[in-house]
């Protein structure tokens, strides 16, 4: 007995650590991967200050911002005028927002696919609520070699991520609705595992969690219009189409610590694991 | 000699096939459980190695290892262990010695039942609801714990119960005719006695909590952490809740990890398990009636 | 019994008198026991009033019995028009516990007759190790062989063009609560008196018939529990579902088509819905629906497993 309980305290004990200042982060799933990479640089510049990052979706780090429990939200959206006004009424403090990244959100493909690109209005009729595009057939005729019934099959994300909230203003506008009946599932991994293995499938997600087993598709706004490819160049100047801000907000100014680990994400470093982790650097401010 | 007639003959053959259907149901049935971690184990096993075991995962969780998940695990088990024990070696107590066959004590009963069959993710609701915002701990490690606690009571209330039924009524009366009080009884003959029972549940109850994912999504896990925890007030990361993430929303990570942090959790449950089953053998043969 | 012995021996209380010096500790801690008894009790209180009060202002203002329970709409994040119809959850939750029930039971209550009437003494210490094995697995590591594992089997073997789906949940569902129901079965039966199969056995019958007019009549209640605790098992099971079915809202067609269950939608969506939002509030609905039925189920079964005992 006394055995195992010397064993809890040295495991206990391991897990001490020495004083530091805890920036807590919190929210979108889009961008924790990023946040979570330069929380890790970031304790290699300044050992003193650990930045705590977690998940949740954007929706969960601004209500965290309004409650006032985290010092940074992270948001693949911007917040709304009500969200801001709430955060004014429980804080006495308006919120400042920085744009820390860009993203482009890649439409893709089984590799199979002969499909090389799409116009907004066929990813709207294959996703919009009321769309009629139900078989790949009725994408101008395509048949999908492995493809059993050459059914679409949609991979999409749970209706309350930022990914999936974007997606849609951005394919549909702000009136319509995507339809139900698609895989909605939990992350970027799971619908690229998904798609790679599925032929029938098609899915959305950052461009940075693209892999080659899957084939991303150009994108145009009208079928007369340049079908663009997101990368780096096109996500920046905004000619792709699905392409979006990434947000960080903090409660009225920010403390000086956050401050500088701000000013530190636009720092030539931070740039460079943005773009090694797949996002796109924010344009100057 | 007697010689069977074919009526009999016919019967034991359909004896003899009933039995043979019924075993190899049986044995392909416990073939997965095998195949399982034999699975695992030929997956994961590239990846596992001690640096896998001790380091932070870097470069946003796709290399390194998966040493905050298990301290967070061990924070989460130890805490929760410490929080359901007592309560559940209370009930149970007061269920085997004190509780006379009523209205109340069926309705203890029904209650343990149904806290045993409430879904992992409503406790989780309850966890939320109770701890995180009505008790304000926030999501924090003191919260899951409290949740798991709350998951683990009826686990440990059966085992604590079986095992203080199983001291010998005339124990019980030996030490009261010199004179002991009921309190003392309990205190000196049958906890002593059942002490190996209620650790077998305890350290059935501490693999569960172990494994369990849902019951501490919305309590106190987070996705990443740069520090370890340092009081039951942080977060911390968790074995079970770092294979979800890895294997549904980081993108990039190594085929085996995912395989290497499911084997790291089976085999630390496992392991955990196997000390329940040797304390439970070790009870049974050392026992005095 | 404690308070007859004193009754009866007035001496002993004398020999007692000096160590009962401190009533009023014992007093303290006899109530702390009470209060430990009562705890269950409190919790599953508890637990009905924080869903409650989590999904009260949902329950009272928003809470349209024909829109939630009939509606396959569930769109909680609309632009348009906000609807929670949990339909096509509900149905999804009940076909794939009543197909990994399906599944589980008959393999099960024969794993269970094997083991308890079949198996030899060595045999069975294997078997429950195996079960007891089986049982530890977590369910996060479950949905992760229904990804890895199960999802391309199906899709090799039934060529179909996808393996998340209804199927895959109820094989996982069925694995998982098999152990549950072998071991409570394997109860039920072992509950049987020794005297039953002895003189059935007596009168020539084989252990066939032993076990189809004996044993079966004799342990149905136990039986039919068991399979009810799968039930409630398959029923509440969270991460797994969550990673196995799909996560698709529709009625599924076939079981080839992917579905979403109650419990996977709590999961899925409470993380990124803001406290005191309706949608959170919905979502706890959900879970009051989750808490109804896993208490009919248990007490249904509790009340099986009493009537075995009487």
């Amino acid at each position: 007995m006394r055995n195992i309980l010397f064993l809890i305290f040295i495991v206990m004990s391991c897990s001490k650590h020495e004083n530091v200042l805890i920036i807590q982060n919190k929210g979108s799933d889009t961008l924790v991967n990023l946040a979570q990479a330069w929380a890790e640089e970031y304790k290699k510049v300044h050992p003193q200050v650990a930045i705590a990052v977690s998940g949740g979706g954007s929706g969960t780090g601004i209500a965290a911002l309004i409650n006032g429990t985290v010092d940074i939200a992270n948001s693949s959206r911007a917040m709304k005028d009500e969200e801001k006004a709430e955060a004014l009424k429980n804080n006495g403090k308006n919120v400042s927002e920085f744009i820390v990244g860009m993203d482009a959100l890649a439409v893709f493909v089984h590799p199979a696919n002969p499909l090389q690109g799409l116009t907004l209005e066929e990813v709207a009729c294959i996703y919009g609520e009321g769309g009629k595009c139900t078989y790949w057939s009725d994408l101008r005729g395509t048949v999908v070699p492995g493809c059993q019934g050459n059914k679409i099959i949609r991979v999409s994300r749970q209706s309350n991520s930022g990914t999936y909230q974007y997606f849609r203003e951005a394919i549909l506008g702000k009136k319509r609705d995507l339809k139900l009946g698609s895989m909605d599932l939990n992350g970027s991994r799971e619908s690229i595992d998904l798609v790679e293995k599925t032929p029938c499938a098609i899915g959305y997600s950052g461009m940075g969690y693209l892999s080659k087993h899957v084939k991303s598709l150009c994108v145009s706004k009208t079928s007369d219009a340049e079908c663009i490819f997101p990368n780096l160049k096109t996500a920046m100047d905004k000619s792709y189409p699905i392409s979006r801000e990434l947000y960080m907000y903090t409660s009225g100014e920010p403390s000086e610590e956050v401050k500088t680990y701000m000013n530190w994400t636009q720092s030539e470093e931070a740039k460079k694991i943005t773009i090694n982790s797949g996002y796109v650097p924010a344009p100057k401010r | 000699m007697f010689k069977p007639s074919i009526h009999l003959l016919n019967k034991e053959i359909r004896e003899k096939n009933f039995k043979n259907a019924l075993s190899l149901i049986t044995f392909f049935l416990f073939l997965p459980a095998l195949g399982i971690i034999f699975w695992l184990f030929i997956k994961g096993y590239p990846a596992l190695n001690w640096n896998f075991l001790t380091q932070d995962p870097i470069k946003g969780m796709t290399a390194g290892g998966i040493f905050p998940t298990i301290v967070g695990t061990f924070w989460l088990v130890i805490i929760s262990v410490i929080v359901s024990c007592p309560l559940g070696v209370l009930a149970a107590i007061y269920l085997s010695e004190y509780a006379k066959d009523g209205f109340l004590t069926r309705t203890i009963r029904l209650a343990i039942l149904n806290l045993a069959g409430v879904p992992s993710i409503v406790h989780a609701l309850f966890g939320l609801g109770a701890f995180v915002l009505f008790m304000k701990m926030g999501t924090s490690i003191l919260a899951a714990s409290f949740t798991l606690a709350v998951m683990n009571l009826p686990v440990i209330i059966t085992s604590t119960l079986e095992s203080l039924k199983a001291v010998p009524q005339s124990y019980r009366e030996a030490s009261w005719n010199v004179g002991a009080s009921k309190l003392q009884t309990i205190r000196y003959i049958v906890l002593p006695n059942s002490i190996p029972g209620i650790l077998t549940g305890v350290v059935f109850a501490v693999g569960r909590s172990a494994g369990e994912t849902a019951a501490i999504l919305f309590t106190g896990v987070a996705f990443y952490l740069p520090f370890l925890p340092q009081t039951v007030f942080d977060q911390c990361m968790a074995l079970s809740m770092h294979l979800f993430t890895i294997s549904t929303q980081v993108v990039g990570v190594p085929e085996a990890y995912p395989y290497a942090t499911a084997l790291v959790l089976i085999l630390l449950i496992l392991s955990v398990n196997s000390i329940a089953v040797v304390l439970r053998t070790y009870f049974r043969t050392k026992r005095k009636w | 019994m404690e308070n007859k012995i004193t009754e009866v021996a007035p001496l002993t209380m004398e020999w007692r008198h000096k160590k009962s010096t401190k009533p009023k500790s014992e007093r303290i801690l006899e109530f702390i026991i009470k209060a430990g008894g009562l705890s269950c009790i409190i919790l599953i209180i508890a637990i009905l009033f924080f869903i409650l009060k989590e999904s009260a202002p949902f329950l009272i203002d928003r809470f349209d019995f024909k829109e939630f329970f009939m509606s396959t709409e569930w769109y909680p994040a609309s632009v348009v028009k906000v609807r929670y119809g949990i339909l096509a959850l509900l149905v999804g939750t009940l076909l794939v516990t009543f197909l990994s029930m399906l599944i589980a039971v008959p393999l099960g209550l024969a794993c269970a007759f094997y083991i308890s009437e079949f198996c030899s003494p060595q045999l069975r210490e294997i078997y429950k190790i195996l079960i007891e094995f089986l049982a530890a697995i977590p369910s996060v590591v479950w949905g992760f062989i229904a990804i890895m594992m199960i999802n391309p089997l199906i899709i090799y073997s039934f060529n179909v063009p996808i393996g998340l789906n209804i199927l895959n949940a109820s094989v996982i569902l069925a694995l998982m609560s098999l152990p549950l129901i072998v071991s409570v079965g394997e109860d039920a039966l072992r509950a049987v008196p020794e005297t039953y199969r002895e003189a059935a056995e007596g009168m020539g019958a084989t252990k066939w018939e032993v076990a189809t007019r004996v044993l079966l009549p004799a342990a149905k209640n136990g039986l039919m529990a068991a399979a009810l605790l799968g039930v409630g098992r398959a029923l509440g099971e969270t991460m797994a579902v969550l990673m196995a079915t799909g996560h698709s809202i529709q009625i599924p067609s076939s079981i080839f088509e992917p579905g979403r269950t109650l419990t996977a939608t709590i999961a899925a969506e409470l993380g990124e819905s803001p406290k005191g939002g309706e949608h959170y509030q919905a979502l706890f609905a959900i879970g009051l629906v989750l808490f109804v039925l896993s208490f009919i189920v248990n007490l249904t079964a509790d009340y099986l497993i009493r009537g075995r005992k009487k």
